[in-house]
């Protein structure tokens, strides 16, 4: 029998009996929809965290010292990593602290933070009017400071701030950069930040001691050996290992990734679970169907309906079944998604994965528990099935 | 020509045993126009189901255009009833869900006749019936006549050698009684095989040939003179 009439046939018998059909579909329904929309929202929050964090600088590195009263590190020590042999091509010794800075008539708390001008580099951070840090201003200590666009909102109600006049922490300097806006979503924002050179704030925070500092190895395929330098470097220096941390943003993202991929799993194996149940409930309904088409069956074999034509109708019934269920489970699921991410303020879609994932799994919910349904009804004696009332 | 050769159905019920068919022997040739008739529960409705392939008997031969079938497998048995027979039924055993035309269509669906041909067969079968302004309307739409002679639309659609007819009219009210036993006629006429199984005198009164049954058993068989 041709595949096409038997889908015909398939939709026929499933149309017959709406409300029924459509209560079968339900589980595969909500089993799709779960299936896909976790792992999707998964899929798209990490997505959206891992380019963030990318855009942190994925080839950086950052050094914390837990005491940094015993670090005798200097600038031009620092200056020493880098080089073709250490993997390394900038870094920055970082010291910070929260102040109060002021302008005509308002003040607010901001971070501030001394760097050197490589900072911006590494942390990839861009600079859109004026200009951004320069040898000169550590080496003199000028009064000069680039800021976040958060700080000139507050302070100025404006961002043609370039040249302005800021009091931090008691002294005066000029504005001479404002960087990019970065927005509240981003984590770890730089809007409300004060950078000023970096012995300009060691005077300024009264603070000669290193905390931490910045590295930015050469390329992604140096992280490693950047790291492993950057450890003989202060291995050197520094008594004890429990005296420092390194971060390294490809370790984040690593484990960042593992923990993501375990939680779609999860998700999608708890969300899976009700697609098995959905599955059951189709094998219910099609052993049902079968008791109830008996004479049905029995008139078909009757004129000349083989086993393969009975089977390959009730499997077909039972595959349409999941499969209609599936497709109107991942029409929701988009709405879902689409509506979830535009409530996080992230971009989501269901990804062609996910889609095929998901109307497989539907599919074979179908095969697997359609199949004993079917055999049965395709097994059935003709005389017996005709018998039946 | 269909053969039965000392042909036992039993059927155990608990410790009774019911003879069903009890050693039937019979030959009908091709082209015959013959009427099975018994009382209640003499085993016609077996002796069809075993002509028709739809059961097996537990002892004796059914030779079906000289060959046994007894070995067929399922799948055998179901191309056998396919294309050599076509079943009219008491019950008329139409499925309520489809139209007159999609039920005259399905034994050509499970020959795998192309859609364009199947509906033209199934067309001219419904047209032979007199049903050809009603190809759309679903059995519960239709009088019993009318629903018996989709049946036999159906039974006649693959154009099989032999028509079974198990009480055809016995659901029927005598005007279209007639018109059911009219058809038969016509496709007799036409070179079909047709064996009728009733318990009404004046319809086995139609046939060249009546066979009477009782208690599983053959207990005559008469052939009336060709003038009939
Ligand atoms: N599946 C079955 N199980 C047990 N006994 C059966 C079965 N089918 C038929 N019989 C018995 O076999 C005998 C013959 O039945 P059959 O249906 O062939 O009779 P029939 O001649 O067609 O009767 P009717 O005119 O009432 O249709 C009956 O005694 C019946 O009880
Ligand atoms: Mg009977």
């Amino acid at each position: 029998m041709m595949l096409s009439q038997s889908i015909r046939m398939a939709f026929k018998a499933i149309g017959a009996n709406k409300s029924r059909s459509f209560l079968t579909m339900l589980g595969i329904i909500i089993g799709v929809l779960a299936v896909s929309t976790l792992i999707s929202v998964v899929q798209g929050a990490t997505g959206s965290i891992t380019s963030q964090l990318q855009g942190l600088g994925s080839n950086m590195l950052m050094v914390n010292f837990r005491n940094s009263g015993n670090v005798e590190i200097t600038q031009s020590d620092l200056q020493s990593l880098v080089s073709p042999s250490t993997g390394i091509s900038a870094v920055s010794p970082t010291v910070t602290s929260q102040g109060t800075v002021r302008s005509a008539g308002k003040s607010m708390t901001a971070t501030v933070t001394g760097v050197n001008k490589d900072y911006f580099g590494i942390r990839s951070l861009t600079v859109t009017t004026g200009r951004s840090l320069q040898a000169a201003d550590d080496l003199y200590r000028t009064p000069v400071a680039v800021i976040g666009t958060g700080v000139a909102d507050t302070l100025f109600g404006q961002r043609n701030v370039v040249g302005s006049t800021i009091v931090v922490m008691g002294r005066e300097m000029t504005i001479v950069g404002l960087l990019k806006e970065e927005g509240t979503s981003q984590f770890n924002t730089n809007d409300n930040t004060i950078f000023i050179p970096y012995q300009t704030a060691q005077r300024l925070l009264k603070n000669t001691y290193l905390s931490s500092f910045y590295v930015a190895s050469a390329s992604s395929d140096t992280v490693a050996l950047a790291k492993t330098s950057v450890e003989a470097f202060l291995d050197e220096r520094v008594h004890s290992s429990d005296n420092y941390s390194i971060f390294s943003m490809n370790d984040i993202l690593s484990a960042l990734g593992s923990v993501t991929s375990l939680l779609s799993l999860l998700l999608g194996g708890i969300a899976g679970i009700s697609l098995l149940v959905g599955g059951i409930g189709i094998m219910n309904i099609m052993l049902v169907s079968v008791t109830e088409r008996t004479r049905e069956i029995g008139i078909r074999k009757a004129i000349g309906a083989k086993r393969r034509s009975i089977l390959s109708q009730f499997m077909i019934e039972a595959l349409v079944i999941s499969l209609v269920g599936g497709l109107i489970g991942l029409g929701i699921s988009w709405l879902g998604v689409t509506i979830i991410g535009s409530l996080m303020g992230i971009s989501i879609g269901i990804t062609f994965g996910v889609a095929s994932l998901s109307l497989g799994f539907s599919a074979g919910v179908g095969l697997v528990f359609g199949i004993y349904p079917a055999a049965k009804a395709s097994k059935l004696a003709p005389i017996d099935a005709l018998r039946y009332e | 020509m269909i053969e039965m050769r000392n042909i036992r159905k039993i059927y155990q019920l608990g410790d009774e045993e019911v003879r069903a068919l009890d050693g039937v022997s019979l030959r009908i040739e091709d082209h015959e126009f013959a009427a099975v008739i018994g009382p209640s529960g003499s085993g016609k409705s077996t002796m069809m189901h075993i002509l028709g392939c739809l059961d097996v008997a537990d002892e004796g031969e059914y030779l079906l255009d000289g060959r046994d079938i007894s070995d067929y497998t399922d799948d055998q048995l179901a191309e056998v009833r396919n294309r050599k027979i076509g079943f009219i039924f008491q019950q008329f055993n139409l499925l309520q869900k489809l139209s007159a035309l999609e039920n005259v269509e399905l034994p050509l669906i499970y020959q795998g006749v192309p859609r364009v041909e199947r509906q033209k067969r199934a067309h001219d079968a419904l047209e032979l019936v007199g049903l050809g302004d009603r190809m759309n309307h679903r059995p519960n739409q239709l009088s019993g006549g009318q629903q018996q002679r989709v049946a036999i639309a159906r039974a006649l659609a693959t154009k099989p050698e032999l028509i079974l007819a198990d009480e055809p009219t016995g659901n029927l009210d005598s005007h279209s009684s007639a018109e059911i036993i009219g058809l038969l006629h016509r496709l007799h006429e036409q070179g079909n095989t047709i064996v009728v199984i009733t318990h009404d005198n004046d319809i086995a009164e139609e046939a060249e040939r009546i066979i009477r049954i009782r208690d599983g058993r053959i207990v005559s068989d008469e052939r009336k003179g060709a003038s009939a």
